[in-house]
């Protein structure tokens, strides 16, 4: 009974596991489901194990038995894709406007919600990929829409390769895995996050120390004993890096989000810290980058032993990685260029890897990159990466 | 079988219940699986397994998962220091040959053994590893465990009901879920609200539960709120407001808030409210 049912759920992405459903068929045949309304319910509790998908699960629902068309094909993602282009939008109306070949004005006059219908519609007449022009979402023209682009801000020439806007990426999908791909992948994530501790006995002397006590107490001819030690805590003090500027970075900024929000949660001392592009004389302990700087020379006063995590493409132009007067902020030019501050660093801390969010097999083509992987370990950031890094950073000097 | 007449989960004095969770209940409670349920803090999970208790009339077993718990301490422990203090000194009752004297159970373990059918509320799974979730849900799965130093087998005489909750902060894992009925309970809506406050205030005067739960609303909307108010601190509001004998309903439409420290319990949210809610009171 309502197999078509369950393999639409199966279809439409919500991650429905046969052995819930023959739950289901035995709760039917238990005759404890009466009517549809007991029947929408129970079948939510037993196959649909997150929130998440309740949505998904409604339209399903009201597709099977009420005959509801569903969404167009993939109507989810096309929504995701469509969200995208109002991000785009709100960044850079006239380049979108451009590269849908309408006038700006005329797109001013939507609302958000009739911008996001008219996205879905245009999304839906591009059939195939669509390279080298300069109209529709492909690769290597300059719509801002596609990657391989120039940015309208014109703000990078050199060096960039390959930027990447949300849009390019949702419709890839590339990294679904991460972001959204549900309960497992997650679980995978603080799996791999959980082998970063280093535990130390610390506190009270509350724990017993069975062996040491029956040891003891035999040495003692039987009168007892105790011994007790300290409980084993993590002690792991780490230091969180994260490249939250710039456009480049944004697509990623949501796994590196889920990524800290379970750092957050396993460690007890976690500083994170933000900086744009590269490391100069500073890194910011507010996302804006503005109101808590930390100079980098005062990292040398901590424990050698903290683990320090850099997030960040590495890709920018080789002037701000070489150059003395590499950065944006006039404050920032001490004399010292950015590689010479990361030397240090990786000098500071010898437990220090380098989480990269541009693919492997991408590294080859930006300088910098090469460059500053020859400072720091660095590891994609994936979860086969992050593993690895993982692994990195316990290792045993 | 236990008596027909008493399976049907219908609410409970101080808990008001929708009739969406009430079925999802009953079919867990027949298909004999846990339940799990999310949901915002405040939003009644815990509650919910103390309205069945009461409902049912059932014992219950609470237990707290700890971050750094281990499955065997929610099983049974072996008191091996009692033995020990025991043999050395000869004076107790116990038989010091007899390791079954040093058991001790643990919540699963008296839920399993107790001679009534139990609700066992496991709250806050969330909090401990992966590893222990799924070898507790095997565990619950089989109603069976085993006491390695008796190498005795304790089995459930009853399947207890069993309701787990956890805070929505991260996933569990996909085996975890395949074994349990899941529910996500949202946050009440305004009219449900009022009937929640209804059931916890006898003879409250209408106007002050209504400017009250509007007031309640319309500041957990204000943007950038770090912990939201939930049910529980709005109950102890309208108790705040109750016990101030200065107290007018119609102050709220005015804008004048007080107490507002019970609501808000991070410090920038509270300066945020207070400087909205006088700036409001300006107009």
């Amino acid at each position: 009974m309502f197999l078509k049912f369950f393999y639409t759920l199966k279809e439409i992405g919500i991650p429905v596991s046969p052995t819930s459903f023959l739950t289901l068929q035995k709760a039917l045949h238990q005759g404890i489901i009466n009517n549809l309304d007991d029947f929408y319910t129970c079948a939510r509790s037993i196959l649909v194990k997150s929130e998440r998908y309740f949505d998904l699960y409604d339209q399903v629902f009201a597709h099977h038995f009420e005959g509801i068309p569903l969404p167009e094909n993939d109507g989810f993602e096309m929504d995701e894709i469509a969200r995208g282009m109002l991000d785009e939008w709100l960044k850079d109306p006239k380049a979108l406007a451009d590269a849908l070949g309408i006038d700006e004005k005329e797109l001013n006059k939507l609302s958000p919600e009739e911008l996001i219908e008219y996205f879905k519609e245009r999304l839906k007449d591009q059939d195939g990929e669509h390279h080298g022009g300069r109209k529709w979402i492909g690769t290597g023209g300059y719509s801002p829409v596609g990657h391989s682009g120039f940015h309208p801000g014109g703000m990078r020439v050199g060096g960039q390769s390959r930027n990447k806007s949300a849009v390019k990426v949702a419709n890839e999908r590339r990294y679904k895995d991460y972001s959204t791909a549900g309960p497992l992948t997650q679980a995978k994530m603080s799996e791999a996050l959980k082998r970063l501790r280093n535990m130390i006995p610390a506190g009270p002397r509350d724990m017993i120390n069975i062996d040491d006590t029956i040891k003891e107490t035999l040495r003692n001819a039987g009168e007892i004993e105790l011994v007790f030690d300290r409980a084993l805590k993590d002690r792991l003090s780490i230091i969180l890096a994260i490249d939250n500027g710039g456009w480049s970075i944004d697509p990623f900024i949501q796994v590196v989000q889920t990524l800290f929000d379970y750092a957050g949660a396993q460690f007890k001392e976690v500083k994170t810290y933000f900086f744009h592009n590269t490391i100069y004389d500073y890194v910011w302990e507010d996302p804006s980058r503005y109101k808590k700087p930390k100079k980098i020379i005062e990292f040398s006063r901590l424990d050698p032993d903290t683990r320090l995590i850099v997030v960040g493409d590495a890709s920018m132009a080789p002037y701000e990685l070489m150059a003395q007067d590499g950065s944006i902020h006039i404050s920032e030019r001490s004399g010292l260029p950015s590689i010479d501050q990361l030397h240090f660093l990786s000098k500071t801390f010898s437990n220090a890897v380098w989480l990269n969010p541009v693919s492997e097999e991408m590294w080859g083509y930006t300088h910098t990159i090469m460059a500053i992987s020859k400072i720091f370990p660095m590891y994609e950031l994936s979860l086969d990466g992050l593993e690895k890094a993982v692994t990195r950073l316990m290792r045993k000097n | 079988m236990y008596q027909e007449s008493k399976t049907e989960f219908q609410g409970a004095k101080k808990y008001v219940l929708d009739q969406e969770l009430a079925s999802i209940v009953n079919i867990s409670m027949k298909l004999e699986m846990p339940l799990l349920l999310k949901g915002e803090p405040g939003t009644g999970k815990t509650m919910l397994a103390h309205a069945i208790t009461e409902n049912l009339n059932m014992p219950l077993i609470v237990l707290n998962v700890k971050s750094s718990m281990k499955l065997i301490e929610a099983l049974y422990q072996y008191d091996t220091l009692t033995r020990l203090n025991d043999s050395r000194f000869g004076d107790s009752k116990r038989d010091v040959s007899n390791i079954d004297e040093y058991i001790k159970m643990g919540k699963i373990g008296q839920a399993f053994c107790a001679d009534k059918k139990t609700v066992l509320l496991i709250d806050e799974i969330d909090k401990a590893d992966t590893d222990f979730q799924d070898d507790m849900l095997d565990v619950l799965d089989q109603m069976q465990f085993d006491i390695i130093e008796t190498d005795k087998t304790i089995k459930a005489i009853h399947r207890p009901v069993i309701i787990i909750t956890s805070n929505a902060k991260k996933d569990l894992s996909d085996p975890f879920l395949g074994r349990c009925n899941f529910h996500h309970i949202a946050f009440p809506d305004p009219k449900m609200m009022r009937k929640i406050i209804g059931v916890h205030f006898e003879n409250l005067d209408d106007k002050l539960a209504q400017n009250a739960i509007d007031a309640f609303y319309s500041m957990r909307e204000i943007d950038s709120i770090e912990k939201k108010p939930a049910t529980r601190e709005l109950i102890n509001w309208i108790r705040a407001l109750i016990a101030d004998p200065d107290f007018r309903a119609k102050d709220l439409v005015k804008g004048r808030l007080p107490f507002l420290g019970v609501l808000f319990k991070k410090s920038p949210d509270y300066e945020r409210v207070t400087n909205l809610a006088s700036r409001r009171r300006m107009f």
